[in-house]
């Protein structure tokens, strides 16, 4: 069930009415009934596989809970001396370890299986020159939202392991935080100890909060309806014929891509936190105005934030104060590389987390090397900090609203640019930018490709007016909520600020009859 | 204490280490950062920060990573 | 002043629900260029006075028969109910509905419409089931005919389907906002111009002559439903040329008429009696009679609605006037387009410029 059609808003209707008609302390059961419905709505075979991984997870998870447990009382109770204590102790996170390890490899591995067979049978299809006809592939089908509901869960048993959350002993509670309907297809990827309280804790309406919340999730379908499907065709179009689509259009469908990109996940988000807030459940933020950002690591700061987020606690910090990091950081030290050795770990580190990256967003070499790519720019950005902070000693006055505003549109062009990892073939991506800078004009846009692009003078209007409304809502969210400040206005100021965005989306947006019922670009992860 | 300061210069001298509270919120330390303040408290210290140790609250200010290599320090 | 605010707020309300429906006037079509037949299902509300006669069927009645012949010549009251590739469904769902505002003595559904059950063209959907009005008729007709991509709240509330036209209004959406302009004679499509029969495509074997049992079910119900209202049912197919109709399903209609006691009228074998000739009386080279063609199949089918109890009414002066009216918005679009026709060879609002 798509998040913007007419069948997710009955549901999500029903649901509401239904949670709040409920005694209080069976909501979090109707959000487990309702979320298996919700997830069972695309073929109930499919709920085996988030089951398999919420059973096997709590399991695991419990049992290095007990481990902990006992590990406590046998030293409360046998006292033993600090040697001892610390070789029980080793002993123990030994065992946790393994049970963790499990747990990792077998849901990884589902994840692996199911989403990068194909993959791997293409390459090797590649390698053996298998004749065409003879290609094997297994086109398996991937249950809705598994890398999410696996990184998810995967995050809570490496929480457990640490110590930073204690297991949940109830399997059906277990089961609400792996399959809770509004954030199991695309994200955000939530915290147990964070989402636990919000979950279960019993919530009674408020209106404030709702209203927010439907807000909310009208601000999405406008960023997914009235924007991002509408320049859909467009995008695909020059991205998909590099070769008609040469010189100025690189920069279009770059920077179409982007917009596509940003305004159809974020309002899935917009929608998927929307929704939840309804509910009186607060989800983690997964974008905080990434195009205000300077620089591209900031940048990813800001961008899909629950899943960067992620990497950088599960695999960057440990795989960068690993031993092999460090074996590497002293070998370098030995040869007199002192400046390597220091950075060394966080390079090798960097790379990995990147590599990771593009494999999750796809099981292609395009989205591989669109990973790279970022985590390249980022060591090279890494590499020039001191000529930057050594440009700013030198010239103070740059640090102005101007070269703040170069930074940005740098930063986005940047990051734009990395993305054509992501569409045109590998070998083509530089040749491209080549052809952009050597053959790129604006009057290009006018010698009649633009106009085969399928828009018509409406759709302009509507996305530049759109863009203009996200820059506004932009630049007042840097102050604050901005539903906080529009709720704060007089009734006929919100009823025609909310009004005017309903007709527009109701209006402007693609849906129905005549445009293609589209998936969010993020289902698919 | 002294010893942490100069690492944290070393790293990035563009910061007030003294009286900022807010290293890691503010992203004056961001992940590259840390990583090497860790690498490199490690060698200077001698004490191994495990990577689940690695929150804000332990890097947000020159106290909290002082705190957080004692507590360390105790363990051992 | 504590009464203000929930005034507020309805007013508000009110204004909002106010600007929607306008919304979704303008944006919905008007029917009033190339394609008029999206006005069809909903000129039927307009009529004042009741019918003998109630055709049921698709473009073979509503462009083949015209009312106003059958009532100069025979005095005959008539409507077709009749849409683009109106369904069997639909008619049922149709002739339910007129029965909530009148019971003629007579119903004659064309039955080429047993040949295709389920509807392959949204569009034709829209224009036949939009302009019904609400009921539990409108509700099961589209139920039962939409296509699988189609939802029943873009019925409900239109603005849902067709908003994607706000990048193409024109001057029409303005002009009949308020109101669509009548474009039929008590359902029927006039067109004076010509266009000679030429060669049909051939006709192709089929491996299945049986009916989908879906489409008898449905005739079944028509005839259910004419019975227990007292209608006489009569069932017709028009002398259109394409699409091709088969020995094999005449004979299953002639079967089920006689099983059933009923007039079926085959006027395709009657060609030559009813005077058709296909190089002058059809408009686009024998799919569908133009307004002479029409006429004449008028002229035949009289007698039968007579033999069947329809009443001369022409002494009646209430309808004499009613008629009247009809007769002259009639002879003035029948004399518009023909003196168009015979300047340029083409009439312009059928005709799109190169």
């Amino acid at each position: 069930m798509s998040l913007v059609s007419y069948e997710f808003l009955a549901f999500f209707a029903v649901a509401a009415i239904l949670y709040y008609v409920v005694p209080k302390r069976f909501q979090w059961i109707l959000l487990l009934a309702v979320s298996f419905l919700f997830y069972a709505g695309g073929g109930a075979v499919y709920l085996l596989y988030p089951m398999i991984t919420a059973v096997s997870t709590w399991f695991l998870a419990l049992w290095i809970g007990r481990m902990d447990s006992e590990a406590q009382t046998y030293i409360k109770e046998q006292k033993p001396d600090k040697e001892q204590k610390k070789a029980y102790q080793a002993r123990v996170k030994k065992h946790k370890k393994c049970l963790m390890t499990a747990g990792i490899l077998l849901n990884f591995g589902i994840l692996a299986v199911l989403k990068y067979t194909d993959f791997l049978l293409g390459n090797l299809n590649v390698l053996f020159h298998l004749q065409e006809g003879a290609v094997l592939q297994v086109s398996w089908v991937l249950p809705l939202g598994i890398s999410y509901y696996t990184f998810q869960t995967m995050g809570y048993l490496i929480d457990v392991f640490r110590g930073r959350c204690r297991p949940e002993k109830n399997l059906l509670r277990f089961m609400l935080f792996v399959t809770y309907f509004p954030q199991m297809v695309s994200g955000p990827i939530s915290r147990f100890d964070q989402l636990k309280k919000e979950l279960f804790e019993e919530h009674s309406f408020d209106g404030t909060q709702f209203t927010f919340g439907l807000w909310r999730i009208l601000w999405g379908f406008f960023k997914k309806l009235v924007i991002a499907d509408r320049i859909a065709p467009a995008v695909a179009m020059i991205t998909a014929a590099p070769d008609i689509y040469d010189g100025i259009y690189v920069l279009v469908g770059m920077l179409g891509y982007t917009l596509q990109l940003y305004t159809d996940f974020s309002g899935c988000m917009d929608i998927v936190i929307g929704v939840s807030q309804c509910f009186g459940i607060r989800l983690p933020e997964n974008f905080q105005r990434p195009f205000g950002a300077k620089n591209l690591s900031e940048l990813w700061r800001r961008w899909h934030m629950t899943l960067t987020g992620w990497f950088r606690e599960y695999i960057f910090f440990p795989v960068s104060t690993s031993r092999f990091c460090r074996t590497v950081s002293r070998f370098a030290g030995k040869l007199g590389l002192n400046k390597a050795a220091k950075k060394l770990p966080v390079y090798i580190a960097n790379l990995i987390v990147w590599f990771v990256t593009g494999i999750w967003h796809g099981a292609a070499w395009g989205f591989i090397l669109w990973g790279l790519a970022n985590g390249i720019a980022m060591m090279v950005s890494q590499e020039l900090t001191e000529l930057y902070r050594a440009f700013h000693r030198r010239f103070p006055k740059s640090d102005g609203s101007v070269y703040g505003a170069f930074q940005k549109v740098r930063t986005c062009l940047l990051f734009s640019g990395l993305l054509m990892f992501q569409y045109y073939p590998f070998q083509t991506v530089f040749a491209m930018l080549g052809n952009l800078l050597a053959t790129g004009r604006l009057s290009q846009l006018f010698d009649g490709r633009f106009a085969e692009l399928g828009l018509a003078a409406a759709d302009f209007i509507v996305i530049a007016v759109g863009l203009v409304l996200m820059l506004v809502i932009g630049v007042l969210q840097e102050t604050g909520s901005v539903r906080q400040k529009l709720a704060a206005r007089p009734l006929v100021v919100r009823f025609t600020a909310v009004f005017l965005l309903f007709v527009m989306v109701l209006v402007a947006g693609c849906y129905g009859h005549g445009y293609d019922a589209s998936q969010f670009i993020y289902n698919q992860f | 204490m002294d010893e942490l300061l100069e690492i944290l210069n070393d790293i990035n001298p563009d910061a007030d280490y003294e009286t900022n509270d807010h290293l890691v919120d503010d992203e004056i330390l961001t992940s590259f950062e840390l990583v090497m303040l860790v690498t490199q408290i490690r060698d200077v210290f001698d004490v191994s920060i495990p990577s689940e140790a690695i929150i804000p609250e332990n890097f947000n200010s020159v106290e909290a990573m002082m705190r957080l290599i004692g507590r360390l320090k105790e363990d051992e | 002043m504590r009464w203000k605010k929930p005034v507020c707020v309805l007013l508000l309300a009110a204004l909002g629900v106010i600007v929607i429906a306008g919304l979704q006037r303008l944006l919905m079509p008007k029917y009033m260029g190339q394609v008029v037949e999206g006005n069809l299902t909903s000129e039927y509300y307009e009529e004042t006075t009741p019918h003998d006669v109630v055709f049921l069927g698709n473009c073979e009645v509503y462009e083949n028969i015209s009312p106003i012949v059958l009532w100069r010549e025979f005095g005959i009251t008539s409507y077709i109910r009749g849409n683009a590739q109106q369904l069997i469904a639909q008619s049922y769902y149709l002739l339910e509905d007129t029965l909530k505002y009148e019971t003629p003595g007579i119903v004659v559904f064309n039955v080429s419409a047993m040949q295709q059950f389920d509807q392959n063209n949204e569009s034709y959907n829209r224009m036949t089931l939009d302009g019904m009005r609400w009921s539990a008729s409108k509700w099961n007709a589209i139920r039962t005919t939409m296509m699988e991509d189609e939802h029943m709240i873009e019925y409900i509330f239109p603005i849902l389907r067709f908003h994607s036209r706000f990048a193409e209004l024109e001057a029409d959406d303005l002009t009949y906002f308020m109101k669509s302009g009548k474009v039929a004679h008590n359902g029927y499509y006039l067109r004076a111009d010509v266009r000679p029969a030429g060669d049909m495509p051939v006709e192709r074997r089929r491996s299945d002559y049986s009916f989908d049992p879906r489409s008898w079910e449905y005739l079944e119900r028509i005839r259910a439903l004419c019975e227990n209202n007292g209608i006489q049912l009569i069932l017709m197919k028009a002398p259109s040329l394409y699409p091709a109709w088969y020995d094999q399903w005449e004979i299953q209609i002639e079967e089920y008429a006689s099983e059933h006691n009923l007039l079926y009228i085959n006027c395709l074998e009657a060609v030559d009696e009813i005077g058709i000739d296909f190089s002058q009386d059809t408009y686009d080279g024998g799919l569908h009679m133009n307004v002479y063609g029409a006429e004449k199949l008028s002229r035949y089918l009289g007698p039968f609605l007579l033999g069947a109890g329809a009443d001369d009414h022409r002494d009646d002066a209430e309808l004499a006037a009613v008629w009247a009216e009809k007769g002259l918005f009639y002879d003035s679009m029948k004399a518009q387009q023909e003196e168009e026709f015979a300047q340029f060879g083409y009439l312009k609002q059928f005709t799109t410029e190169e």
